[in-house]
């Protein structure tokens, strides 16, 4: 499912557009901003994650209903489930449950946010504090980290997350911890690899002829140079956290309240009315493939604006 | 018994359904009857030589095993009720005993010897004659078993109802079998066993061929392997004198049956039955729409009304199920029966059954469907009555209601509980609103669920049920309350007694009283709210005029009907 | 070659070593322990005690690993819980339909895949190369069993064109020496056999396929670009080479090498995508057997699984690695 997604080379910021900052003062960050300004492609994924962001966050002001809420209760049978518009005050209706599509939509936005960050952060420490281990120490430490690494990497990523949310048992934690830690060997394996390519680059043997020790050269030169890979990678696992997330509800590896509003959720609880009310596996459905949209969007344009090879020399 | 078993059990109408066929084709009018020779001259009149003799049903998982005797899942049973036959059936559309390869039998006053006289001239597929030395040939085989045989993950029905074996004589309620002659056999009992009969339609007790037993060395089982593993029998050579020979099974994929040319009855329409496996519900449904399956199980409630919409054939079951709400008394105000009294007054049964579970379902007011010996009329039954239900709190001192886990299975569909999450949700918020917060604590039905609620005290409220095995009261309060449960965490020597002695008695209607006020005790002392006996459905496509759905799932194929 | 070969599988020793020390570990963490995953049900505290001391698992953990090591030498994985059947005789049978769905899948990533990254390459900035990269986006941002519901629902129910479930109707009598359906079919002569499991294929198949085509698409267009302004190609331009030579022999040449890389990773990620297409589409495969192990936690089923899956991922990767050589002679394998 998810993967380190390779370049997309070729982006829409032409190399030769003027008004990039080719000067020498320019940082890395500051010239990728700017790149990543000019580029469709970032602007519409920004647009995304910004709608995003904003529903989740105001989710309590924007929700008629809380999340969990089941203000339909009395108006779904077995046999009828109010699609959008058939009934007032429900405007994308009902769903199983006698729960608010429309808010649990929007609360779904909210939990969607934070599976992904937690999963996403967790996979980012697991795997920097494995990475700069092996990255900066090289040698048997190096070795052994990476021998274990290559272990979780040869089982497959969402066997591995099934794997570790079968011992942590059904909860939305487990849910996060099975997709942070299934992400650890892929930013373990990233990090290390940028920094063993910066290891030979001249201000790291600048930074050793004045004698710094390995400790200040690992932590404040080849770390912050070998983050802009990891920053992109920790963008586009937003994305698969996302789509993750809701494979696991799929197999059943949720928790919880089965009403709760998260769209993996609904997607797995909407299968077995998908001939009687398909919005209610469309719409999440859509929900989930439009974040994780915006979060690719952003990954990759970042990762080409950051990219040596499409920036001017 | 199990709740395992139950997988793919119901009640159906037999009867109501043969009317409504009456109504579409003439054929099936003459066939309500089971006349045999007008069914014959039709199928070869011409009149239905279209009609295509493959019939495909979607089972929603391989058999475990192919020995039914060493097989305790509802679908291992839906495929040996096609190849096997027992000495006892059941009677169609009823979870009554009726004779099957035993005429006749005679029980004997002191109720340990009864007296069977077989059908004469059946045979086995492989053309073994079925007679009295095949009989006990089956009967000894059941007794003899050692080790892990009698391993309640193998022999689970033959180990729970006959008690004992070769080895621990002292349990036993089998003890010897006699043959006289060919066609008459005595079966004894140790100790009196008033449900022996009706116990002996279950498909784990049918009889199969003693050459093939010994030649597939059916016994064979457990080795050196973690699990027991299955015996070449089990796996592809079961015979019996049932009107369906066993042809492949394709793992995961399918299992074939073809017409025993020799079946001692009515062959039917059907020459090829195939079990098609899709284990998804969803799936089986559009499989059905897509033409590539004839029918399915279990039709979850949603699907109900647009199937029939759409021009397919429903056909319920006879509710033969519960589905309760158990209260643990280990969970202090649980224990309280002013609190247990409150959460009875504080659920809605009708709202539950209309909102979340299919038609046909009734609601339950105590722990045994309606036909079942003991129902009792006048039982004490706790209304829906919020305002009650506040008042009972306050009176227990929690005016303001307290908090309580609640457990409940995921992914799973039940005969008794099609949609576990659609009942825990309802519920959690009927009681909500009389001030009963619940703390949700979803599992895995098997082992997680099971594990929790039946083997540890870890556990509040918790939603289970029970489908009937057939027409036996003990099978069902007797499995729930008959001792000191994990489950329910109280101990009531008088009910545990009360449940003891009713076992014990061998005259039907006596016995049928003292269910009668056994059942009104456990209303009174209310260690779960009975809720309703859901109808479990099967959909079929519309060449299939009539399906003789059985409250038991005693469904054999032959009587399907099908038009095209 | 040989010794290349033999150097690499020596390396994946190590791996699965370390990998079964984990899985054993994995197990003895289960909630509930080894025995109530056993027991299921009917598991009461007698029982589990029982079970425990039978399969000694309240001996010590090291004893214990060397006794499941040792069966695993033997090639003795355990007997399914679900099924009582071998593990290793549940992965021999259904494997060759995963890898069928696989290969199919694979065929249409990259059918379909290569060509249009070519042409979007191409053709930069016009309306292929966006149609390209907007089929990407949707190939990477949709859930997999998602896709596979929508294309269940549109082709298999709403317009009746493909069958919705299985690998072969069942009222197809078909002989199967393999378990390749398509391939028993063509050896058979049994060609409505063949054709019909092929039907069966397609919708699965193009679920499945759709991530590793998203990816192959990017890859391709990335990897021409790149190469089509390289100095080599600018050469041979400028010595008047025809334009398809340059084409064929330069540009796709030199293009592929990253694709096939791409190929390789994808096929261990095609076993996630497997469990997830395979269970919405009813197929007989290892994904949905892992599903079903999943939801019974039969975990010697998971156990063996994920042994076989991680010993078939590297040979991939070494066979990925040895067609390096192939493509590109100056790459020599090491």
């Amino acid at each position: 499912m998810s993967a380190i997604l390779p370049p997309a080379a070729g982006g829409s910021a032409a190399p030769d557009d003027p008004a990039i900052d080719t000067g020498r003062g320019a940082g890395l960050w500051r010239n990728a901003f700017v790149r990543l300004r000019r580029n469709p492609q970032a602007i519409v994924g920004a647009v995304i994650i910004g709608l995003f962001l904003l529903v989740a966050l105001l989710a309590p002001i924007l929700a008629p209903y809380g999340g969990n809420d089941l203000p339909g209760r009395t108006e779904i049978t077995p046999t009828t489930i109010p699609g959008p518009g058939e009934l007032d005050g429900f405007p994308l209706g009902l769903d199983r449950f006698g729960g608010d599509v429309l808010s649990k939509l929007i609360w779904g936005a909210q939990a969607s946010l934070l599976i992904g960050v937690v999963s996403t952060a967790l996979g980012l420490a697991g795997g920097m504090l494995l990475g700069v281990l092996a990255g900066g120490f090289g040698g048997w430490v190096d070795n052994l980290i990476m021998r274990f690494v290559d272990i979780l990497l040869s089982v497959p990523n969402l066997l591995l997350a099934v794997s570790i949310a079968a011992v942590l048992g059904q909860s939305a934690y487990a849910i996060m911890i099975a997709i942070g830690v299934s992400q650890i060997p892929i930013f373990a394996r990233l990090l290390r690899s940028t920094m063993l390519s910066q290891r030979g680059a001249d201000y790291i043997l600048a930074a050793q002829t004045l004698g710094l020790s390995r400790r200040t050269i690992t932590m404040s030169h080849l770390l912050p140079n070998s983050m802009g890979p990891v920053i992109v990678q920790a963008t586009l696992t937003l994305a698969t956290a996302v789509i993750d997330a809701a494979a696991l509800s799929f197999l059943g590896l949720g928790g919880g309240l089965p009403q709760t509003a998260e769209w993996g959720r609904m997607l797995t609880y909407a299968q077995a009315e998908l001939a009687v009310a398909p919005q209610l596996a469309f719409l999440p459905g859509a929900c989930i493939a439009i974040t994780a949209l915006g979060f690719t969007l952003l990954g990759e344009s970042l990762r080409e604006a950051l990219d040596p090879k499409t920036r001017t020399k | 018994m199990s709740k395992r078993v139950t997988s793919a059990r119901g009640a159906g109408t037999a009867r109501s359904r043969a009317t409504l066929t009456a109504g579409i084709s003439i054929a099936a009018l003459l066939l309500t009857g089971c006349v045999q020779s007008e069914r014959e001259e039709d199928a070869g009149g011409g009149g239905d030589s279209a009609v295509d003799p493959t019939f495909v049903f979607a089972a929603s998982s391989d058999p475990k095993s192919l020995d039914p005797a060493f097989a305790s899942d509802g679908e291992s049973f839906r495929v040996s009720r096609q190849i096997f036959e027992g000495l006892v059936g059941v009677e169609p559309g009823t979870a009554d005993p009726a004779p099957l390869l035993a005429e006749s039998w005679e029980t004997a006053e002191d109720g340990l010897s009864t007296v069977f006289q077989l059908k004469e001239g059946v045979t086995f597929h492989d053309g073994t004659p079925f007679n009295a030395d095949a009989v006990c040939f089956n009967f000894d085989r059941w007794y003899n078993w050692t080790g892990i045989q009698q391993a309640e993950t193998t022999s689970y029905y033959y180990g729970s109802l006959f008690r004992g074996f070769a080895d621990s004589p002292e349990d036993a309620v089998y003890e010897s079998c006699e043959a006289q002659g060919d066609n008459e056999v005595t079966i004894n009992l140790a100790k009196p066993f008033a449900g022996f009969i009706p116990a002996l339609s279950l498909p784990a007790f049918a009889m199969q061929s003693p050459t093939a037993l010994e030649e597939f060395s059916a016994d064979e089982i457990g080795g050196t392997a973690e699990a027991p593993s299955l015996s070449e029998y089990a796996l592809g050579e079961p015979v019996g004198t049932g009107p369906f020979m066993f042809d492949s099974w394709n793992v995961g994929q399918q299992l074939e049956l073809s017409i025993y040319d020799d079946y001692w009855g009515d062959k039917g329409q059907i020459t090829k039955t195939i079990f098609r496996i899709i284990d998804d519900p969803q799936a089986r449904r559009q499989a059905l729409e897509a033409g590539t399956i004839d029918g399915y199980d279990l039709v979850a409630p949603a699907d109900t009304q647009s199937l029939k919409d759409a021009g397919y054939n429903i056909t319920p079951r006879d509710p033969f199920t519960i589905l309760y709400l158990g209260m643990n008394q280990a969970v202090p105000e649980l224990k309280d029966p002013l609190v247990r009294e409150a959460i009875s007054h504080a659920i809605d049964k009708q709202a539950l059954v209309d909102q979340t579970l299919p038609e046909g379902t009734k609601v339950a007011t105590q722990f045994i469907p309606e036909v079942v010996d003991g129902y009792n009329e006048d039982v004490t039954t706790y209304d829906f009555d919020p305002e009650r239900a506040k008042e009972l709190l306050a009176e227990a001192g929690y005016p303001d209601g307290f908090e309580v886990t609640f457990n409940y299975p995921t992914n799973v569909s039940r005969p008794y509980m099609p949609t576990p999450e659609q009942v825990f949700t309802n519920l959690q918020a009927q009681l909500s609103d009389v001030g009963i917060t619940v703390t949700p604590a979803p599992a895995a039905w098997s082992p997680d669920y099971l594990n929790q609620v039946q083997g540890t005290a870890d556990h509040g409220l918790h939603l289970l049920g029970w489908t009937g095995d057939y027409n036996d009261t003990d099978n069902f309060i007797g499995v729930f309350f008959g001792q000191e449960k994990l489950e329910f965490g109280f101990d009531n020597p008088e009910l545990f007694t009360a449940l003891d002695d009713a076992r014990a008695v061998s005259d039907r209607d006596e016995q049928t009283e003292l269910y009668k006020d056994i059942n009104e005790q456990i209303a009174e002392f209310n260690p779960a709210v009975p809720l309703a006996h859901p109808a479990p459905s099967l959909a079929f496509a519309p060449r299939v005029t009539s399906y003789p759905a059985s409250p038991v799932n005693d469904e054999v194929f032959t009587e399907i009907e099908l038009s095209e | 070659m040989l010794r290349v070969i033999g150097k690499r599988i020596a390396l994946l020793i190590p791996t699965l070593f370390g990998l079964s020390i984990l899985l054993f570990l994995w197990v003895r963490s289960l909630p509930g322990g080894p025995a109530t995953a056993l027991l299921g049900e009917k598991a009461t505290p007698e029982a589990i005690a029982r079970v425990n001391e039978l399969y000694g698992f309240d001996r010590p953990l090291i004893a214990q690993y060397f006794t499941y090591i040792g069966k695993l030498l033997q090639g003795d994985f355990g007997v399914s819980i679900n099924t009582g059947r071998p593990v290793l005789e549940e992965f021999a049978t259904r494997f060759p339909a995963t890898l069928e769905l696989t290969i199919i899948a694979l065929i249409f990533a990259i059918g379909v895949g290569v060509p249009l990254g070519y042409l979007a390459a191409r053709h930069y900035g016009r309306l292929v190369d966006h149609g390209s990269v907007v089929l990407s986006l949707i190939g990477i941002t949709v859930p997999v069993f998602f896709l596979a519901f929508i294309l269940k629902y549109l082709f298999a129910i709403q317009w009746s064109l493909l069958p919705p479930d299985g690998r072969q109707n069942p009222r197809i009598n078909a002989t199967h020496y393999t378990d390749f359906y398509v391939l028993d079919g063509l050896l058979t002569g049994e060609y409505d056999a063949a054709w019909d499991a092929f039907l069966h294929l397609i919708l699965p198949g193009l679920a499945l396929g759709t991530i590793p085509l998203a990816i192959i698409v990017r890859i391709t267009r990335a990897s021409v670009l790149e190469v089509q302004n390289a100095d080599f190609v600018r050469t041979a331009r400028a010595k008047g080479l025809m334009e398809r030579t340059i084409r064929g022999s330069f540009i796709l040449r030199n293009a592929m090498l990253p694709v096939v890389t791409t190929i390789g990773l994808q096929l261990g990620l095609l076993i996630s995508g497997a469990v997830l297409t395979e269970t919405v589409f009813a197929f007989n495969g290892i994904g949905r057997f892992l599903r079903d192990a999943i939801f019974g936690l039969d975990y010697p089923v998971l156990q063996g699984f994920i042994i076989f899956i991680a010993i078939f991922y590297a040979l991939i990767n070494l066979v990925v690695d040895l067609s390096y050589s192939v493509i590109d002679p100056r790459v020599r394998v090491q």
